[in-house]
């Protein structure tokens, strides 16, 4: 059989954990592997596959792959496909794991036991993960593990993932657990199939859910003793937190906290940022000669690096909440009490928190959809995340509504410049709802429900080790996947930029010779209908990497020094002389819609998976840009 | 009775999952969820915006259904509102 392998490291035994959403899989993983957990996709969908490695103390080398959480082997989203075929060894690109570990929570054995009684059908090599056995046990929930062990005929080990040592007994189970392919197989009398049974046979199975309920309740009743106020907590905290006036006013409450934090927090961290590649770009350029190298180096590679980085203290803050949030328990708690509103516009409540995280910035809200199971309503909530007014549009609004909006008071009280950015936040808000609207209903099928059928899990104190876990990885993920494209990207607009050099002799600004001036200048012709000038035309080139730089290039254009804490004090008065209200209104319509920053559409490549879906995004977004402005410009043409 | 006309905190017992159409994923989902023959049920409180969705206590499980999700439930109130929720040896 398995002969001794040179290196045991080479050959490790394959386990997989597998089980309900809510059951603590996550943090039983964390707790195994620590930090040693790679994260990546599964070939060919946009499913996380998270794997790890430990070794156990008897130095048995294993590799542990988390199982998206599941409650049938009947699948309804993408990630319980993905479980369903790794259990049923049908998944081409993976190995069948070598044991399954099945983990359940020791609160909630009547909803798991299922999913465990289903899987034992399988009849594979199992063990039961008896998880958080010390909250079942605070609240009275008596378990017999010997007489489950007898129940189930599977071993039954307990197991409290958030505890230094509470995955001991799983480790010695581990150590003990012969490689064989017939060891732990489950002893059942049951119904068994043995070489997989396909999704139609899953399906109409005759025997299904009320004999796998009844089951379960014979096992409960020999097994568990759950006292009768077993749940007193969670009924205590939601009468308050689903309290219809209540509970609202909470999730403003946190909301607004959210915002606090990202705007406090991360603003004196994003500006450390920018002093640091600041002085890092100063620090170059005074070292090397003037010529392109140093270009390349200052406004090229450092400057990419500084719109990656800059970016990180926003993103991080906003999944520091999302996952304490998810943790919790209370995200799905917000869903519910938002769904009523999101679905009138064709999403889910589930869609509510990453469209609010797109208002600091897109990114984190695209790679925050990942909590909304229901792709269709993942692909919208995706598509339409870039319409929230994100903050890097604010430098923009604030240089042109400073130029061309009046400081006067209107209706008595508020300050007409106010109100204008208000507007455009609302423009965002009203666009992004209209465009979810219309996809529901062009890509509507009455043969399809998109259901809701959310749990709501138990109330958990989040754990400080699986957040800070959870945020290394989304850390990871953006500066890894989505930084690699802004920084090439960046280092491309700048190629363009620069090149070639303006011939010898001539005055005015240098980018109006190169091919992103070219580019530009060509660009004014598509541009004039809609009021845009050259200058502006060739500022939008650069202007793609980030909206703010747009600025900042602007400045460039008009051969200001385009330092940017000041660029937009001394571009207002430029642009307020030069410019018509109809331009300058038609340009703000366009920041409302545009697709102006590339990072956003590499993360939409990075979380779609699908080239397909990026070019439509951009497409579309462009299309309604230029629509806008078309219109806003020959209103305010009339109109002045 | 469906569960969607089921008022707040009344003990009550699943009677079936009537499926909205042939193989309804929904129907099937529900029953794996639990909603089968017998188990005690409760509607736990509504949606702050037209009552939607609805919050349901069904063993020591919460789910919010939405209303489409819990007219596929049909329910009856318990007689004697007896601790519904023993589960257990005594």
């Amino acid at each position: 059989m398995n002969a001794v392998a040179a290196n045991p490291q080479d050959d490790p035994f394959r386990i997989a954990l597998v089980g309900n959403p809510n059951c603590g899989k996550t943090a039983l993983f964390n707790r195994l592997t620590g930090s040693r957990q790679k994260v990546a996709n599964y070939a060919g969908v946009t499913v996380e596959r998270k794997e790890g490695r430990f070794v156990t103390p008897g130095g048995r080398h294993v590799q542990v792959l988390d199982l998206p959480g599941a409650y049938s082997l009947v699948a309804t989203s993408p990630d319980e496909e993905i479980t369903r075929d790794l259990c049923l060894g049908k998944f081409a690109s993976e190995e069948s794991p070598e044991l399954m570990v099945c983990v359940v929570d020791a609160t909630n054995l009547r909803l798991h036991l299922r999913f465990v009684l289903e899987l034992r059908r399988l009849w594979q090599p199992m063990v039961v993960a008896l998880n958080m056995i010390d909250v079942a046990r605070r609240r009275g929930i008596v378990v017999d593990r010997a007489a489950l062990e007898a129940q189930l005929g599977m071993p039954v080990i307990e197991t409290v993932a958030v505890r230094r040592d509470g995955a001991k007994a799983l480790l010695t189970a581990l150590d003990a657990t012969a490689r064989t392919p017939n060891s732990l197989l489950p002893v059942t009398t049951g119904r068994r199939w043995s070489d997989g049974p396909d999704e139609g046979q899953l399906f109409d199975a005759p025997d299904s859910d009320e004999s796998l309920h009844g089951t379960v309740r014979d096992i409960l009743r020999a097994a568990v003793r759950t006292p009768v106020d077993a749940q007193a907590i969670d009924d205590r905290i939601d009468r308050v937190v689903l309290h219809p006036a209540l509970g609202l006013a909470i999730l403003a409450v946190l909301l607004f906290l959210m915002f606090q934090a990202v705007f406090a927090w991360a603003t004196p961290l994003m500006e450390g940022i920018e002093t640091l590649i600041g002085a890092l770009g100063s620090a170059v350029a005074g070292a090397l000669p003037e010529g392109v190298l140093r270009s390349l180096l200052v406004d090229g590679i450092i400057a990419g690096l500084g719109s990656v980085l800059v970016f990180l203290p926003q993103i991080l803050i906003l999944f520091l909440f999302i996952l304490a949030l998810e943790e919790s328990g209370y995200l799905p708690r917000a869903a519910f009490l938002l769904d009523r509103l999101m679905v009138g516009a064709g999403l889910s409540g589930r869609s509510f928190i990453p469209l609010l995280s797109s208002f600091a910035c897109a990114i984190p809200g695209i790679m925050a959809a990942r909590t909304i199971g229901d792709p269709r309503d993942r692909l919208v909530t995706i598509l339409v995340a870039p319409l929230m007014t994100c903050s890097a549009r604010l430098p923009v609004y604030a240089l042109l509504i400073g130029a061309f909006i009046p400081q006067r008071t209107v209706w008595g009280v508020f300050n007409l410049q106010g109100v204008t950015l208000f507007g455009l936040y609302v423009a965002g808000i009203v666009s992004a709802l209209g465009v979810a609207y219309a996809m529901k209903w062009l890509r509507r099928d009455r043969t399809r429900e998109h259901a809701l059928m959310m749990e709501l899990p138990s109330y958990r104190v989040p754990h400080l080790r699986d957040l800070a876990i959870g945020l290394y990885e989304r850390g990871m993920i953006f500066l890894k996947r989505v930084g690699g494209v802004i920084l090439v990207l960046t280092v491309l607009l700048w190629a363009l930029s620069s090149f070639p050099a303006p011939p010898e002799g001539v005055t005015g600004a240098p980018i109006h010779y190169s091919f992103a001036g070219q580019l530009g200048r060509a660009l004014q012709h598509v541009f004039a209908p809609i009021g845009f000038n050259w200058e502006i035309s060739i500022a939008l080139v650069p202007g793609m990497a980030a909206r703010e730089v747009a600025v900042g290039a602007l400045a460039t254009v008009y051969s200001l020094s385009a330092t940017d804490a000041d660029a937009a004090l001394h571009l207002a008065p430029v642009i307020a002389a030069q410019w018509s209200m109809a331009t300058a209104f038609s340009l703000l319509a366009w920041f409302v819609f545009a697709p102006q920053c590339l990072s956003t559409l590499a993360t939409i490549k990075r979380e779609t998976n699908s080239w397909g879906v990026t070019l439509g995004a951009t497409a579309y977004l462009f299309a309604l840009a230029y629509i806008a402005s078309f219109f806003t410009y020959r209103v305010a043409l009339a109109l002045t | 009775m469906l569960l969607s006309e089921l008022p707040r905190h009344v003990p009550a017992s699943v009677e079936s999952v009537v499926d909205a159409r042939l193989r309804d994923p929904i129907g099937r989902r529900l029953r794996e969820l639990g909603f089968v023959k017998g188990e005690p049920v409760r509607v736990v409180t509504s949606g702050p915006f037209g009552g939607d969705p609805l919050v349901i206590e069904i063993g020591t499980s919460r789910f919010a259904l939405r209303r489409a999700e819990a007219a596929r439930i049909r329910v009856h109130a318990d007689a004697a509102s007896a601790s519904t929720k023993v589960q257990g040896k005594a």
